[in-house]
């Protein structure tokens, strides 16, 4: 730098600065270096070669080849839109619910549980201690046809309404839309709690005090001052919710029907069962498409970039 | 002390008191804050101080006791109920709204709907018109602490209350913001209670100031008589700083005491002695560092007859511009601070140097001996 070492008083020269700068100028690039390295492995290079296989024709006994057959994307979309739109329906219902379920607890936890705080924490995360797939079974046995739980439903009438909105068959609950919706909700609800917690966790009490003293009424307090406060939560947990909802098969397969497939479903069917490679990975190209272009609109609309 | 007008903005506290299990943070007290008055609570954190500001404001419930402004019953009311607002310690200003919203929202709270002309005018008061559409964070420290100051006293609150509302920013923009908020108060004329541990804050502000210690007022009055006539020795030392010094009930002449401390007599005010001062008993007689004047031991002969006076030896000597603080030892009275003013020096006041202390008898105060002579110091302080 010649206008930094022309500006320096004579006794200062720069040269003594130079090496630590030089030393320090790469380090940024050595920390990022481990997650490159692995993002490039595991994640860039599966999806060039995925993206390679949704554009070749062939079979499995002649191989396949990259002849830009971008036709399979429209026959894919054309054939299974009812799997996509009944995906992004679950996985909203299911975000809703966690929403309605997460919400409260993550607020009691961060402002009223006192020295309860740890323990209901360890409780939401106990469930990871098993596996999914187990405790996506259990499900199974809870909504089990002749078990307590359609029981008492059966006895409230609850399963007229549901089914009456279609959400349950007769007086089944297992391999119905509500069995995966349950499903769903059940396996995310953490993933809704945890960040809900930590941006409520954030939010200074004082704020409380001062809507109170400004006249703002419990309700109002909430809605005004702490609510908006946990959007960044509430975008986040909505996210890691919807996400992985979107894209999962676990639910269906386990607690639905072929009349509750979801794209998820679809897409292990075509990999593993079927074995049309590029119809799968044309698939997962669009589920993927989809969510970010849902995603990016959410995140728009929220206007999260606003808070603190 | 402004006279009340009708009363209805009067604080009047009997008998409140705050326990936290088996601590006690308010002992039951009474107290009555004029209409209109600025009104300053004073003591060390952990006082009881801003406990009682929360139980003004609904914050807190007290343990005993109600609460009454005028002639309403507030004990029992949550604090959207209560006609206060409160200026809260670190401003708590909603960071999602802008200044104009946070402004805005106790008079949206109550239902008004056309809010623009007086939350322009309220900008206008604490001269943040400017800045009606940033952000609370996009302000510097004493903006924020305005628009925390607009955002309640929009409400035309019957009381203001304000806990610690100067402590974040620096001593030069605190001095500054403590004339602006004596002036809005003087401009609004609503009764203003004002937590503070800063001595120097509650006397420039407040008509009246409370001396909070371990849960109770020690002593209420005008800031001239907290300073003047000190009751006991925390207010003497927690106000400015006091020399007490022990000394024994000799006789009585006139109107004065006159006491033995050591060899030496001092004359005082009888008027001016909050304990009583049977002949032979034990008392803290004090003078305030400024009121007594130095001379050198060769000069002793020209120190007027009838002052009180003490000799010693100068310890310490620190220049601080408008004056000279000296720390003299004395044999009767250990050390002793004495603030001269730098005008006309005498060059001989070095530390080593003989001297006699002098001043007028009518200084002098005198406190109950049966006291800890170093209650509200900042040494204990600190401990």
């Amino acid at each position: 730098m010649p206008t930094l070492a022309e500006a320096a008083p004579p006794l200062a020269p720069p040269e003594p600065a130079r090496p630590p700068r030089r030393r320090g100028r790469f380090t940024p690039y050595w920390l990022l270096l481990p997650g490159i390295l692995w993002l490039i492995v595991f994640f860039a290079l599966p999806l060039v070669y995925q993206a390679s296989t949704s554009v070749q024709t062939g079979s499995l006994e002649q191989g396949y080849k990259v002849t830009w057959h971008f036709a399979t994307y429209w026959h894919a979309l054309a054939e299974y839109w009812p799997q996509f739109v009944r995906s992004v329906l679950y996985a909203a219902a299911a975000t809703v619910l966690c929403l309605l379920l997460g919400y409260p607890l993550a607020y009691l936890i961060a402002f009223r549980a006192g020295r309860w705080r740890n323990l209901i924490m360890i409780l939401v995360i106990a469930p990871f201690f098993t596996s999914f797939l187990i405790r996506t079974l259990a499900w199974k046995t809870i909504l089990a046809d002749n078990g307590p739980v359609v029981h008492a439903l059966n006895t409230l009438h609850v399963l007229d309404v549901t089914g009456w909105l279609g959400w349950t068959a007769g007086d089944r609950v297992l391999a119905t839309p509500l069995a995966v919706v349950c499903g769903l909700t059940y396996n995310f609800l953490p993933f809704m709690i945890l960040p809900l917690y930590s941006s409520l966790e954030r939010i200074d009490v004082r704020l409380h005090e001062a809507a109170g003293d400004l006249y703002a009424r419990p309700w109002t307090t909430f809605r005004r001052v702490t609510f908006p406060l946990s959007m960044p939560g509430v975008v986040s947990g909505t996210l890691l919710t919807f996400i992985p909802a979107a894209g999962d098969y676990v639910n269906a397969e386990l607690l639905g029907s072929t009349d509750t497939r979801m794209i998820g479903n679809v897409i292990q069917t075509q990999f593993l069962r079927v074995l049309d490679y590029p119809t799968a990975a044309a698939l997962s190209f669009i589920l993927m498409a989809a969510i970010l272009a849902v995603v990016t609109i959410y995140i728009r609309r929220a206007g999260t970039e606003d808070l603190v | 002390m402004k006279t009340t007008t009708d009363g209805s903005g009067d604080v009047r506290l009997s008998g409140i008191g705050k326990t936290y299990g088996s601590f006690t943070a308010v002992h039951p007290l009474d107290l009555t804050v004029p209409q209109g008055s600025f009104f300053a609570l004073l003591g060390a954190s952990g006082c009881g101080k801003t406990t009682t500001l929360r139980m003004i404001a609904g914050l807190e419930e007290p343990t005993s006791g109600t609460v009454h402004l005028g002639d309403l019953d507030v004990t029992g009311l949550p604090p959207y109920k209560r006609p206060v607002n409160t200026v809260f310690q670190s401003y708590a200003l909603f960071p999602h709204l802008d200044i104009f919203e946070n402004v805005a929202f106790g008079l949206r709270r109550r239902g008004i709907k056309s809010v623009k002309k007086q939350v322009e005018e309220m900008l206008e008061l604490v001269q943040l018109g400017e800045q009606a559409r940033k952000k609370p964070h996009q302000l510097s420290g004493g903006q924020q602490q305005r628009v925390a100051v607009a955002r309640a006293l929009i409400n035309h609150p019957k009381v203001l209350l304000l806990d610690e509302p100067l402590g974040a920013l620096d001593l030069k923009l605190r001095r500054q913001m403590q004339l602006e908020l004596k002036r809005i108060q003087t401009e609004v004329g609503i009764t203003f209670v004002h937590v503070t541990h800063d001595q120097e804050e509650a006397m420039t502000m407040a008509d009246t100031v409370a001396v909070m210690n371990a849960g109770r007022v020690e002593q209420l009055g005008s800031p001239t008589e907290l300073y003047e006539n000190p009751r006991t020795t925390f207010v003497a030392n927690f106000l400015g700083t006091s020399n007490l010094i022990e000394a024994e009930v000799d006789s009585r002449s006139g109107g004065d005491i006159v006491l033995r401390a050591g060899d030496g007599k001092l004359l005082l005010p009888e008027a001016r002695c909050s304990a009583p001062a049977p002949a032979g008993g034990k008392l803290l007689v004090g003078i305030r560092p400024e009121k007594i004047a130095l001379t050198h031991a060769d000069d002793a002969g020209s120190v007027p007859e009838g002052r009180n006076r003490l000799t010693g030896t100068v310890a310490d000597a620190g220049f601080i511009g408008v004056s000279t603080q000296y720390v003299i030892d004395s044999p009767v009275a250990g050390a002793l601070a004495v603030y001269a003013q730098n005008v006309e020096r005498d060059t001989r006041l070095v530390p080593g140097a003989e001297v006699v202390l002098h001043w007028n008898p009518a200084h002098t105060f005198a406190l109950d001996a049966a006291q800890d002579i170093d209650a509200g110091t900042e040494e204990e302080a600190a401990v």
